[in-house]
């Protein structure tokens, strides 16, 4: 579907910050407030506005570290569904964070986030593993996190070097 | 033995008049956790292929001199630069000098142009290195005083006040630094007529061109008959966000550019060689990072415009750079009392607009150079000092009463 100049707006806006009030967004964008709520209402419905999730770095928190593996799956296709059935039976599990179909020398790449290397390996071989039409895995934990939907986790990119008044 | 150095010094060097923004910047520069607004340069870095490609060319090795007017390959991307975006067309052989940084351009055309004694047009408020650089080069700067009446944009009329047989030339800043006031191409077409029938030459400061917001950009040398009279002054500074780099380009007919060369081979030989080769990549494969960034100043200027008027402190729409220029009047103190008393009292670093000349007394310069959470949370102090000055201003009146 095609979008109007000022959705595309309110759509980077939200992008980078989704906790931008309406207010600012309105006022950023030279119109009224009532009428960025309604088109954001809109963008919801359209489903292409899907969730406002905020990114936490849980590792900085102590006990509440995580674990995440991503995992490669090689699943035989059904008649009929194709890729679909099996799918939905992965992304059920709420240890999956992520799960997309993959070109490549896999099918799917399953993300499981889990409190400990035991967890997930429990979670493959209990129940990714057995779940039929599953062919195999292979397993590739996550050590270390630099860079997650195009934002830097740490770093010195971010940081104003700028003299404090400059002609 | 004691020396009495004033006897060796320049009449003109201690002529020279401060910058206003050095007793601000100590100021400032001494307090913590200051929110500034008072930034002349970009808050992003530069785009990262652009730095990648700089480090290559150190790696490999680019570190002799290159030609006093930078690398050809250089020129040539300026050249069908200056040609897609501002459909002015500059041959890359005897046209264009990459020089170092845009206020370099500006001390190049000077020195070229200028006699003593010969005058030169400043349109007031004005960034600071102006008067400066005229007065260095043995000219004698004029200044032509604009106001917020009309977004302070310089008529014709207070052009012809001024001219005399010793005007040589116009300085023009168009979108400006302080004021952030864009001329259309009508109003570029008004002044051109005051030109051709002075005879006189435009130095056009185009280096806030890439930021500009509610209409297309004209360069001065594309407006019918300016071409021959123009010395168009870029750089990678603000569009590219590039400042640290100190690039700038000048371009011009080639009778003058011959001169400037002289000039620019005696003083400095050439810009940083490795930092041309960056310049190449910007040119080449940056547009889209411009354009992004380009829209974040267009939706920080929205905001702070509205924020501003909100709060009682009357502010045009300037149509480019990232600076607006609201009038303080309503709190009853100058700019330099006003600006102090903010960063005192809320830490938020304004200029002064009196740095930029006698007619910006009244008002400050915030730039818009900073993201818009930080913008808001300024918004909120000015808001709440601008309450506080009123509200001493009702006490006092009280007291009298």
């Amino acid at each position: 579907m095609k979008l109007t100049n000022q959705e595309l707006n309110i759509l980077a806006i939200l992008d980078e910050n989704h906790s931008v009030s309406p207010k600012s967004i309105a006022m950023q964008l030279e119109t009224t407030e009532e009428n960025v709520n309604k088109l954001i209402k809109k963008l919801e419905e359209e489903k292409i506005i899907v969730s406002y999730p905020t990114l936490i770095n849980w590792n900085k928190i102590e006990g509440k570290e995580t674990i995440v593996a991503m995992i490669d799956v090689k699943v035989t296709p059904q008649r009929g569904v194709g890729f679909n059935e099996v799918a939905e039976q992965i992304y059920r599990y709420p240890e999956v964070s992520s799960l997309y179909l993959m070109s490549g020398t896999y099918d799917l790449s399953v993300t499981i986030e889990g409190k400990s290397m035991k967890d997930i390996a429990l979670f493959v071989s209990n129940k990714l593993a057995t779940i039929e039409n599953v062919v195999s895995t292979t397993s590739h934990f996550m050590l270390k996190k630099y860079k997650h939907d195009g934002v830097i986790m740490e770093g010195n990119e971010d940081k104003d070097r700028r003299m404090v008044v400059s002609p | 033995m004691s020396i009495d150095y004033q006897q060796y010094l320049s009449t003109t060097a201690m002529g020279l008049e401060p910058s206003g923004i050095r007793k601000f910047f100590d100021l400032a520069a001494s307090m913590e956790d200051v929110i500034s607004l008072g930034v002349g340069e970009p808050d992003f870095t530069t785009p990262w292929n652009i730095r990648e490609f700089a480090i290559d060319a150190l790696r490999d090795g680019h570190t002799s001199y290159t030609a006093n007017a930078g690398l050809l390959e250089l020129r040539e991307e300026i050249s069908k630069y200056l040609q897609r975006r501002f459909q002015v067309e500059y041959q890359p052989e005897d046209q264009v000098i990459v020089t170092v940084g845009a206020s370099q351009s500006l001390d190049l055309a000077f020195r070229t142009i200028l006699n003593p004694g010969d005058e030169v047009l400043i349109i007031e408020p004005a960034f600071v290195s102006y008067t400066a650089l005229v007065t260095m080069a043995g000219g004698v700067p004029i200044r032509v005083e604009t106001s917020a009446e009309n977004g302070f944009k310089v008529t014709p009329e207070q052009l012809e006040e001024v001219i005399t047989d010793k005007t040589k030339a116009i300085l023009l800043c168009s979108p400006n630094n302080p004021t952030g006031t864009s001329l259309n191409k009508d109003e570029l077409t008004a002044i051109a007529a005051v030109v051709e029938k002075h005879d006189l030459l435009v130095v056009s400061d185009e280096i806030y061109a890439e930021l500009t917001y509610d209409q297309e950009f004209t360069s001065f040398a594309s407006i019918p008959g300016m071409y021959e009279r123009t010395i168009l002054i870029n750089g990678f500074s603000k569009g590219f966000a590039m400042t640290g780099w100190r690039l700038g380009f000048i371009a011009a007919p080639q009778e003058l550019i011959s001169i400037m060369i002289k000039i620019y081979q005696f003083t400095t030989m050439c810009a940083p060689t490795m930092l041309q080769m960056g310049a190449i990549e910007a040119l080449r494969n940056s547009s889209e990072q411009v354009e992004k960034m380009r829209q974040h100043y267009w939706r920080r200027r929205n905001f702070i415009v509205q924020s501003l008027n909100e709060i009682g402190l009357e502010c045009h729409t300037p149509g480019g750079a990232f600076y607006v220029f609201p009038s303080i009047k309503k709190s009853g103190l100058t700019s330099e009392e006003f600006a102090q008393g903010l960063l005192e009292e809320e830490k938020v670093a304004v200029v002064p607009g009196n740095a930029f000349g006698a007619s910006g007394e009244g008002y400050i310069r915030c730039s818009y150079a900073t993201s818009i959470e930080q913008i808001e949370i300024a918004m909120n102090r000015i808001g709440r000092y601008m309450e506080s000055l009123v509200r001493s201003k009702n006490t006092a009146m009280e007291k009298v009463k």
